[in-house]
């Protein structure tokens, strides 16, 4: 049978008279919690936003035709040829079309799929933007604006303007930053765009686009896909590439091998595109986790030291208790819940100073050129990271008490009252 | 007169750092309402014999009965209760919870006990400490009370669940002739009207001459 009442009232009066013990014991907890909140919220902010940064302009699986030689070259396939040996110098690439044929059903076909978000056409191209006799060379890109602002976060580079205003406005474009600086342009002004093969088309600017690499920025715009297709002269069903979202990443892999099996196209995966990134994604992640840990051990080290202390002071205490009728197992109780209401008491002001740390962290300025849309330092206040740090807390004190408590329970009282 | 304590052929031997042979054979009891002292030179084993009779020390060859039952054996667990609930401790060192008022040391066995409510324990308490006449100081701190106040406050926590028997180990060997006259007074009136056993190891042979049964031990045996 166990008296809480009894253990709880004397584990409560060591902590009250040695309170300054028990605030640095406590304290010991809370900076240990309070800077791993701080810590995990910071850096995975960071993390969260380097992802943005290159995922989420991203596609998941971005589906093209791809230039290139003949696998099979016809000197191959002649049978009489088949045991000679050939050599066929400066194979070229293969003359093929540039937009995905019968593009139209595929999209629909790969919405339908529920492991898909959102399946969006575009078009690429080549142009110059003309500014009286100077041409410059850059590409347009024909998108639809609500999707891609829906899908893919078009709307954080937008640094002027809206999406709706290119979708909204006939003949309009969504000029690079870089472009509109060198010729001296600002929305509502008119920019004259000529494709490879000649034309000459005025684009009404609505918006300036930034994406923050300076050398895309000089050279990429966007208009809407009809404005694009009518630039070039083809019909409404051209379209050069698509960009696929997934509900989950995972299966990129995939997806995007069924579709060059099924369509004959080129099919690129997030994952295959951006391989040094993952790697750079999962040091960053290991790096945070290792200093998490340390700074958890060290806090549960201090407590371990400061109850170690405790037991030792209180050993006349502890032989008393046992010779007037509590058990080792009552003293160890009473150690125990002593270290427990250290880690709840330390883990609960860590938690609300690692709050309130990476709130103000959160409102600090950090503004960048890679990211228009970031004004503050990027925290992100994931509830499970409280989850953790308060059961890291719980569970560091239990162990930290458990050792020396496990002592108290041991200690022979005879030895102690003998030995006075 | 009921047996309340009883020891047969009780063997000790510490083995560090040698081996050596504390108590040989040791047999006796402490009947009901029964004062009685043990005497012998220092290291003849009177208190390791003490400790035995307690419960608190396990190691031991022989038969121990508290109450007529057999005790040797059992688990810690259960002699930890049978210690709450049938001895009491009266020690030369005051040993009480320093961090504590008075009255929290005396209630403190009751309470692990828990065999009455809260009020009847406070109540109880303050009878003993009345009894001890020291129940003006059951508010303050056990550390700020005087010597022979603590030993007083010891025998009314020893007697706060009227256990079977007291022991003491020489409760007034660290007690001016006053106090030590004064705890003498005490025991020979608990042992008087509410016929409490009482089996106090000591050294003062003015006190021990007082009480009704001396047992004298010399290198491990009982020799009277």
């Amino acid at each position: 049978m166990i008296n809480w009442k009894v253990i709880l009232h004397i584990a409560k009066t060591h902590l009250l008279t040695k309170i300054k013990q028990t605030a640095i014991a406590s304290l010991g907890v809370t900076f240990g919690i309070g800077s791993y909140i701080t810590l995990v919220c910071f850096m995975t902010g960071l993390n969260g936003m380097l992802d943005d940064l290159i995922l989420n302009q991203t596609p998941h699986v971005h589906i093209y035709n791809e230039i290139e030689p003949s696998k099979i070259q016809p000197v191959s396939v002649f049978n009489n040829l088949e045991n000679s040996f050939n050599i066929v110098h400066s194979i070229k690439p293969k003359l093929s079309q540039k937009k995905i044929h019968n593009a139209i059903p595929i999209i629909d076909y790969l919405n339908s799929n529920s492991n898909v978000r959102g399946a969006l056409p575009q078009i690429k191209t080549q142009i110059f933007y003309i500014a009286g006799s100077i041409e410059l060379g850059g590409n347009l890109t024909g998108i639809n604006p609500i999707d891609e602002a829906r899908l893919f976060n078009m709307g954080d580079y937008i640094v002027e303007g809206s999406a709706e205003d290119l979708y909204n406005t006939d003949n309009s474009i969504l000029l690079g930053i870089g472009i509109a600086n060198k010729m001296a342009l600002k929305i509502g002004d008119r920019v004259s765009v000529s494709p490879i093969n000649g034309g000459n088309f005025p684009l009404k600017i609505v918006g300036f686009y930034q994406s923050g690499i300076a050398d895309l920025d000089d050279i990429q715009s966007f208009a809407n896909i009809k404005t694009v297709q009518r630039i070039l002269g083809k019909a409404n069903n051209y379209i050069t590439d698509i960009n696929v979202k997934l509900h989950d990443i995972e299966h990129a892999v995939p997806l995007a091998k069924n579709i060059e099996q099924q369509f004959n196209l080129k099919a690129i995966d997030i994952k295959t595109a951006n391989a040094q990134f993952e790697t750079g994604t999962t040091i960053r992640n290991l790096i945070t986790y290792a200093v998490s840990i340390t700074l958890l051990i060290v806090a549960g080290f201090g407590i371990y030291n400061i109850l170690n202390m405790l037991i030792y002071e209180k050993m006349n205490d502890i032989a008393i208790l046992k010779a007037t009728g509590f058990s080792g197992r009552d003293v160890q109780l009473i150690f125990m819940s002593q270290a427990m209401i250290i880690g709840f008491v330390g883990g609960i002001l860590g938690l609300l100073i690692g709050f309130g740390l990476a709130s103000l962290i959160g409102t600090v300025p950090f503004q960048t050129e890679a990211l228009p849309t970031v004004e503050t330092y990027p925290i992100n206040m994931n509830p499970l990271f409280f989850v953790i740090g308060f059961s890291f807390a719980m569970f560091s004190t239990f162990l930290a008490g458990y050792l020396p408590s496990k002592k108290a329970k041991k200690i022979d009282p005879v030895r102690i009252i003998r030995g006075q | 007169m009921s047996v309340v304590l009883e020891a047969k052929y009780i063997n000790k031997y510490f083995k560090k750092p040698v081996l050596f042979h504390v108590l040989k054979d040791i047999c006796f009891n402490v009947k009901q309402g029964e004062f009685t002292s043990i005497m012998g030179k220092s290291g003849c084993g009177k208190s390791t014999l003490l400790y035995i009779l307690s419960t608190m020390d396990t190691d031991y060859d022989g038969e121990l009965y508290l109450n007529n039952e057999l005790i040797t054996g059992r688990d810690r667990q259960y002699l930890s209760y049978l210690r709450n609930k049938h001895i009491g401790f009266v020690f030369q060192f005051h040993y009480l919870l320093s961090e504590f008022s008075v009255l929290e040391n005396v209630m403190l066995p009751a309470k692990k006990l828990a065999e009455k409510s809260l009020q009847e324990i406070e109540y109880d308490a303050m009878q003993k400490l009345k009894m001890l006449h020291i129940d003006h100081l059951s508010k303050k701190r056990a550390s700020r009370v005087s010597g022979g106040e603590k030993q007083r406050v010891a025998i009314a926590r020893a007697l706060i669940n009227n256990p079977s028997i007291i022991m003491g180990d020489e409760p007034t060997g660290n007690l001016d002739s006053h106090n030590a006259e004064n705890v003498f007074n005490i025991f020979k009136e608990l042992s008087e009207e509410q016929g409490l056993s009482l089996l106090i190891v000591t050294h003062d042979k003015d006190f021990a001459s007082k009480t009704d049964r001396i047992i004298q031990m010399g290198d491990g045996k009982i020799l009277v």
